[in-house]
């Protein structure tokens, strides 16, 4: 993932986002609001629960994702900008695909989260645009695989005789 | 609270309406302050000046309010097994202050584990409308429940 024009992107490149560290008090917090299912609010029920202990909503694993690719990439487009070449619009994402969790995150976890392009098309609809997908990934501290989606990003192409 | 929700429960072809997910600009700013400072998800003036047209939510956090409304809905009162995930999420519409959102949800399909015969394996289609009955959110994922009888 790069702060760049359709053309630049090439698959099998990779980026890593960051990490993000999963504090028990935000945990449960971020459970409260979106995934209130007692496995992710109280310990008790952690224990009985197919996690084994009181674990984190998956969709607090990919806010957690999300926030790591927005420091990444803003900070991409910055030093863009600080050498004078010229900024792409990198558009809304129209979804994802392959969306899994093959293991939990606990409270205390510190997820790294990755991303690998994996290919690229023209959209006919837009011409100004291209579609770049690329597969996301997190891992623990214990390089345990915690998430794993296909992301779809629209990326501005180059405008005909462009320079850099 | 009556018994919890078993696999048997969701039969294949249901549709089911539910939620009234009132969305504000508090809640879309403090989300998107944590996770996705993306500027259309935290200022008005920049949300209208981008492609999306105003202030709206986060792709990431409407899934938030997908699984709430979820879990209000059915999940509180089921004997779940958590889900191994989600097969696509297509963020059609951006969501807008002031949008009230419901669920309408489908059965796609069912079975029972092969390997794991307590648990069942259920596939929803799962559509995000708002008060207008536009579609923000189409998604399929599954949700897997207990089956009655085993452990």
């Amino acid at each position: 993932m790069s702060w760049a024009y359709f053309e630049e992107f090439e698959p099998g490149r990779m980026d890593v986002f960051g990490s993000y560290h999963f504090e028990r008090d935000e945990v449960i917090r971020f459970a409260r609001a979106y995934d209130p299912q007692g496995f992710h609010l109280d310990d008790e029920a952690g224990l009985n629960s197919i996690f084994g202990r009181l674990a984190a909503s998956g969709w607090h694993t990919t806010a957690g994702m999300m926030k790591c690719w927005s420091a990444h990439t803003f900070g991409l487009r910055s030093r863009r900008a600080e050498q004078g070449l010229a900024l792409p619009e990198i558009g809304p994402s129209p979804g994802i695909e392959a969306l899994e969790w093959p293991r939990p995150v606990y409270p205390g976890d510190t997820v790294t989260y990755s991303g690998e392009v994996l290919s690229k098309r023209l959209l006919a609809s837009r011409p100004r645009w291209g579609l770049v997908s690329s597969r996301i990934v997190g891992v623990n501290q214990d390089s345990v695989k915690v998430l794993s989606f296909v992301s779809k990003l629209m990326v501005e192409r180059r405008a005909s005789g462009q320079v850099a | 609270m009556g018994e919890l929700l078993h696999y048997e429960d969701f039969p294949a072809g249901e549709v089911v309406t539910y939620g009234a997910y009132e969305v504000t600009a508090e809640e879309i700013t403090g989300f998107a302050a944590q996770y996705d400072p993306q500027p259309f998800h935290l200022d008005e003036e920049a949300g209208r000046a981008s492609i999306l047209g105003g202030l709206c939510a986060s792709g990431w956090h409407v899934c938030a309010m997908l699984n709430r409304m979820n879990v209000d809905s059915y999940l509180v009162r089921s004997a779940g097994m958590g889900s191994f995930g989600l097969e696509e999420v297509k963020w059609l519409r951006p969501v807008f202050v002031g949008d009230t959102l419901s669920i309408r949800r489908s059965t796609v399909e069912r079975r029972i584990s092969a390997r794991r015969p307590e648990m069942g394996i259920i596939k929803f289609h799962w559509q995000m409308l708002n008060q207008d009955h536009e579609l923000k959110l189409d998604a399929r994922g599954f949700n897997l429940f207990k089956v009655r009888g085993h452990g």
